[in-house]
């Protein structure tokens, strides 16, 4: 079955060719690029993809405007209709301005942009995005942001917690997140944020503190949840 | 019209910019500083007919993110107005 998948470019993205490149390599499909100023999204898509990137300069709040733009609206009606939604890092930003996530993400409590890779314990190995994890197991992934420290209040991060929302918490300290929150779900388990990029993590790579294949399982969850549905 | 929108977070949720702002000024021999929260001032020049209403539904969807911030809307008549 073939698997059709969307990348949003807002202004000021630059990882959405990674995300079309990760997409294409572990579905063999080619990603369909979609611009912000589109009001409409190409008909029968499997899968919508928000890159990370610096979407309008980070201007007012990392996010904000990027989901106010056309194209957002025709995801949050995607999502509604439970079409699987990833937001890596600024798209992370844009599903939360958007609604589509609960909570903010705010500048790291360091203040400094935070770019290496880092541990992450997999807290929910059942969902769409995650099947191809183990519950509990390590993964290391890169992370590169200044506004990745992830707040809700007690209530929003006790429902996550509760309703096993968490996809992946920090193992280390990494920008002051609420309870170590890396990702988080939505309600319906069908739009995942996360600040990590998976994307980044396909391949190996001649160094060993760089490139890695944790980041591939992702993508293998999805189009493997999703081609044998 | 002129508006001045004062977009600040809420209390009780942590300030790491302020914090360190808070830190500079004591490193620098300013005491009795107790706290330092940094906002962010937005004017704005608006139909005299804006609404209340509109201003609040720009601050609400756009100017503040209601998770973290509140906000202030400020009419400026035009003495006070800014250059």
């Amino acid at each position: 079955m073939a698997f059709k998948a969307g990348v949003i470019t807002f202004p000021g993205s630059n990882c959405d060719r990674d995300m079309a490149v990760a997409l294409e390599a572990v579905s063999g499909e080619k990603a369909i690029r979609i611009w912000h100023g589109d009001a409409d999204l190409p008909d029968g898509l499997d899968f919508i993809a928000l890159p990370g990137g610096f979407s309008y300069g980070d201007y007012l709040r990392s996010g904000a405007m990027a989901a106010n733009s056309p194209i957002m609206r025709a995801v949050v009606a995607a999502a509604d209709r439970g079409v699987p939604v990833l937001g890596v890092c600024n798209g992370f930003q844009v599903l939360t301005e958007s609604g589509l996530l609960p909570g903010a993400l705010m500048r790291n409590a360091g203040q400094t942009f935070v770019c290496r890779t880092v541990p992450l314990s997999v807290e929910n190995a059942s969902s769409l995005f995650t099947q191809s994890f183990a519950q509990g197991e390590t993964v290391r992934v890169p992370v590169a942001h200044h506004d990745g420290n992830y707040f809700a209040d007690e209530a929003t991060l006790d429902t996550l917690e509760g309703e096993g929302r968490v996809a992946f918490r920090y193992a280390e300290p990494v920008n002051g997140s609420r309870r170590d929150i890396a990702g988080i779900l939505s309600e319906n388990g069908r739009v995942l944020g996360m600040m990590p990029h998976p994307e980044r993590a396909i391949a190996p790579a001649a160094h060993p503190s760089l490139g890695g294949e944790d980041g591939k399982r992702l993508f293998e969850s999805v189009i493997g949840s999703l081609v044998s549905a | 019209m002129k508006v001045r929108i004062l977009v600040r977070l809420k209390p009780g949720v942590l300030d790491p910019q302020g914090r360190a702002v808070h830190h500079s000024l004591e490193g620098m021999g300013f005491d009795g500083v107790d706290d330092v929260r940094i906002g962010r001032m937005i004017e704005m020049d608006v139909a005299d007919d804006t609404t209340d209403e509109a201003l609040n539904t720009m601050c609400e969807k756009l100017l503040a993110n209601m998770v973290i911030e509140d906000f202030a809307i400020e009419k400026l008549d035009n003495e006070k107005a800014p250059a």
